[in-house]
């Protein structure tokens, strides 16, 4: 059996109000990808859908963007897992492809989070928990990850300070990306300024200038086998690596609160898979949905030991000219963080990083790139490892 | 059958907002009643679970007992929370925690009477009920 590769990119500009329909929505990034793989619908052999479906009225979005995107009578596949749903998209296509059952598969990411209140999306948000068991205690997505700061913190020195470094790395390239919603400067100042908004506390310790912004948005990205991928695509990106994993939704089910099990698993399985270790990545995404999560990613993908996140950014060793550039399109934290079409934004980052096409966030030739994608509070780990 | 057949949906009466009425671990609300937090053990393989469930995927099988989280676990970490969803507002701020009591863990509030400062991840602390305002139950973390 061949490579699987994947030969064509695009998403949406991630904005706070996106002023159409979800098909319309998905189209955009749809129809970027497909230019990007020079092909048709013709071409496309099926698709997958990937979203967190509380955020739709519509019911299995799957077969009506099919519809819309002319990928009718192909059949059609719905991928859920949170915020990683992209990520685990992928996970299928690569399957269907590499078991022959078909030649080109996209994979859509989307979601509109504008349709319900902040605070109504916040509580669907905590519902990604344990709503048996732990909602009623009026849990939120800031607070869980605080859990993890706090723990973090307390066992290795880690502090606020440590978070707010990676905000403003984060906005240093979010200013660059025309397609993120957050692109105003961010300075480490602000975060000393209680008066300032950056530092209003949402869930101690996270702060707001700690926290994502909810976006809506789409993503694709167009995977095909060996042969495909050849005939069609000058420059095809390789899967090398997957990791997939998944844990106790319950905190009371776990065991470790300075990191996400399910990232050392998925890792270490995109690792073997591929065959290479940490020190071969040359470009990182990782998932920030808040300044502790990337902190964590540094450590659960072995850029740094545990305990030892800070050192990398306290020495900017996670810059574009660092050592291990990560998130130097501006994270989630920037682009903001519309959960179904998350993971393929940044896959497509990696993508065009290793084409060479990243523009001014270009890092220096890189051959092999990492993609860790989280869903819910560490209740599901994906890690996609791609080379040239 | 009867119409008359009642739901029992005891479960609605957990935390400020209770998201799930019926399941089989009701009798948890009973305990609350009498002011115990309760978890359950396995009869056949002895294991522990908390929060309580019904069934032992070691075993595969529901033979279930319920005991009581007694003594004292360490907090392992918190949170407190400047904003809530939807029907938590009135509760704000609040702390969220785990403590951990060796065999399990437990998941809950630190009481609102504990000031922050007193606050120390790996103290030891107490679960104890707790009755909302509005009526409903959970439970709570206090300093042992
Ligand atoms: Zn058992």
């Amino acid at each position: 059996m061949g490579k699987v590769g994947i030969i064509g990119v695009g998403q949406s500009a991630f904005v706070r109000q996106y002023p159409g329909s979800i098909r319309e929505l998905a189209f955009e990034g749809f129809k970027n990808a497909m230019k990007d793989a020079r092909m048709t619908v013709k071409d496309v052999d099926a698709s997958v859908v990937c979203s967190a479906p509380e955020y739709d009225k519509q019911r299995s979005p799957a077969g009506v963007f099919a519809e819309y995107l002319g990928l009718n009578p192909q059949p059609t596949f719905y991928v859920e897992s949170l915020c990683s749903s992209s990520s685990m998209g992928l996970r299928l296509a690569y399957s269907l492809v590499r078991s022959g059952l078909h030649d080109v598969v996209a994979v859509i990411g989307f979601q509109k989070m504008s349709e319900i209140s902040s605070s109504e999306s916040q509580e669907r948000m905590g519902r990604g928990a344990d709503i048996q068991w732990e909602s009623p205690f009026g849990t939120m997505m800031p607070a869980y990850y605080a859990m993890y700061a706090r723990a973090h913190m307390d066992a290795y020195g880690t502090t606020p300070e440590d978070l707010a470094l990676i905000r403003v790395k984060s906005a240093t390239y979010g200013q660059l990306n025309d397609l993120a919603v957050y692109r105003k400067p961010v300075t480490f100042e602000m975060f000393s300024d209680p008066d300032h908004r950056m530092a209003a506390p949402v869930a101690s310790p996270l702060r707001v200038g700690d926290c994502c912004a909810n976006a809506d948005g789409s993503s694709c990205i167009i995977v095909a086998n060996e042969e495909k991928a050849k005939a069609f695509c000058p420059k095809p990106v390789w899967i090398l690596g997957l990791g997939a994993a998944s844990t106790s939704v319950n905190l009371a089910g776990r065991d470790l609160f300075t990191g996400l099990t399910v990232a050392q698993e998925a890792a270490r399985q995109a690792y073997a898979m591929a065959g290479i270790g940490p020190g071969d990545i040359d470009v990182a995404e990782v998932h920030d949905c808040f300044t502790i999560a990337e902190l964590m990613a540094y450590e659960n993908l072995g850029f740094a030991k545990p305990g030892q996140g800070k050192e990398l950014i306290r020495s900017k060793e996670t810059y574009k000219e660092g050592t291990i550039p990560v998130n130097v399109d501006g994270g989630l934290l920037s682009k903001g963080h519309p959960i179904g079409a998350t993971g393929g934004s940044q896959i497509r980052t990696i993508v065009l990083q290793l084409r060479g096409e990243a523009g001014a966030i270009q890092v220096k030739d890189p051959e092999i790139g990492l993609v860790h994608n989280i869903g819910g509070v560490g209740l599901y780990g994906n890690v996609t490892i791609l080379g040239r | 059958m009867s119409k008359t057949n009642k739901i029992d949906d005891r479960f609605k009466k957990f935390g400020t907002v209770s998201f799930t009425a019926i399941t089989k671990t009701n009798d948890f609300i009973d305990y609350l009643e009498q002011g115990k937090v309760a978890g359950t053990r396995c009869r056949d393989c002895g294991t522990s679970f908390f929060p309580p469930r019904a069934d032992c995927y070691r075993c595969l099988d529901s033979h279930m007992e319920w005991f009581e989280v007694t003594g004292t676990g360490k907090l392992v970490t918190y949170s407190k929370l400047e904003y809530g969803p939807v029907g938590f507002e009135k509760d704000l701020p609040y702390r969220i925690a785990l403590v951990d009591y060796g065999d399990y863990k437990v998941f809950g509030r630190i009481a609102d009477a504990v000031p922050d400062e007193a606050v120390k991840i790996g103290m030891d602390m107490k679960t104890t009920v707790n009755r909302l305002p509005n009526k409903q139950l959970n439970y709570v973390f206090q300093p042992a």
